[in-house]
């Protein structure tokens, strides 16, 4: 499988995202430039965290416009898989791909931590490598991560089985303690109705080693490699 | 063609919790300002648009600002005013 994972000016977790497809994965990638109009025949595209445009105007509102995001949102109606991590997932929200939007965080602080997300929701691309409920822990890294909608999109997003990660404490339980950016309904990550777009605040990309503190990110790529085929 | 300069407002959408709004509301009461109730804070951007007339000046806005200028989940925009440039 082919990974695809674009840099945009401000970008800061491509590296990783390379690493962990490539070295932890096993499989091919490619850097995309933001100006690039071509996706060198990429299977699953990746927008990295990082800070496209230095956040100018909103994150991710500038890297929205960006020559490659055509090709994304070409790539992602086709129903091929696009997985926005942070500041992908902001793009994601500002391109339309994806519903809502992240805002500052609650308590206004940058915050760089652990936290636990539990799986829910129905995206067997990305999710078909955990048990259901299954809590992970993963890193955080953002300041305007808490998402944002309003009451009828939370509620389709429910309904549809969309939400696929929350934020919760160590044994599952979705509380307002956990909750580290006051996202509306605890949640951090959520897939498209065709369920190959997904978007989620969390950093699957640096869970996947246990050097690095976790594996937990890995089986998400392997849902996809499973899903996907090699 | 004249020159407009159009200036838009653009705040948090009333009901959502705007932080920077929050701290800034808690500021002002521990400075004695009692009587503030809410404060939402947002951005001011100044633009000079070449255009026919006034009005088609900001119709321009109005298109920049429901593509890229406001976020249409988060934010409402208001033209604030229109001159000549």
């Amino acid at each position: 499988m082919k990974f695809g994972i674009v840099t945009f000016p401000g970008s800061n977790c491509d590296v990783d995202a390379l690493h962990a497809v490539t070295d932890q994965l096993g499989q091919t990638a490619v850097s995309l430039w933001h100006r690039d109009h071509d996706i060198q025949g990429c299977d699953v595209l990746i927008l990295p965290g990082g800070f496209s445009y230095g956040d100018a105007l909103r994150a991710g509102a500038i890297a929205r416009f960006s020559p490659i995001m055509q090709e994304v949102i070409a790539h992602a109606e086709r129903g091929a898989p696009v997985i926005g991590i942070c500041n992908g997932f902001q793009i994601l929200c500002e391109s339309h791909l994806l519903p809502g939007a992240l805002m500052r965080n609650a308590e206004m602080q940058f915050i760089c931590d652990w936290v636990h997300i539990r799986t829910e929701g129905k995206a067997p691309m990305y999710l078909g490598g955990y048990e259901p409920s299954q809590v992970l822990r993963i890193p955080v890294a953002h300041g305007e991560g808490r998402f944002a909608a309003d009451e009828s999109t939370l509620d389709a997003l429910e309904q549809n089985e969309q939400v696929v990660f929350r934020y919760c404490n160590g044994s599952g339980a979705i509380t307002d303690a956990a909750n580290c950016n006051g996202a509306m309904r605890n949640i951090a990550g959520i897939v498209n109705v065709n369920r190959n777009v997904l978007g989620m605040m969390p950093h699957p990309e640096r869970a996947v080693e246990s050097l690095l503190g976790s594996t937990d990110g890995l089986p998400l790529f392997e849902s996809l490699l499973a899903q996907v085929g090699a | 063609m004249s020159r407009f300069r159009v200036s838009v407002h653009i705040v948090p959408r009333k009901g959502l919790l705007d932080p920077q709004g929050k701290a800034v509301s808690d500021a002002l009461h521990a400075l004695g300002f009692a009587d503030v109730e809410d404060t939402r804070i947002g951005r001011y951007i100044v633009l000079d648009v070449k255009a026919e007339s006034a009005a088609a000046a900001e119709l321009s806005v109005k298109a920049m600002c429901d593509k890229l200028l406001a976020n249409p989940v988060t934010e409402d925009y208001r033209i604030a005013s229109t001159v000549t440039a």
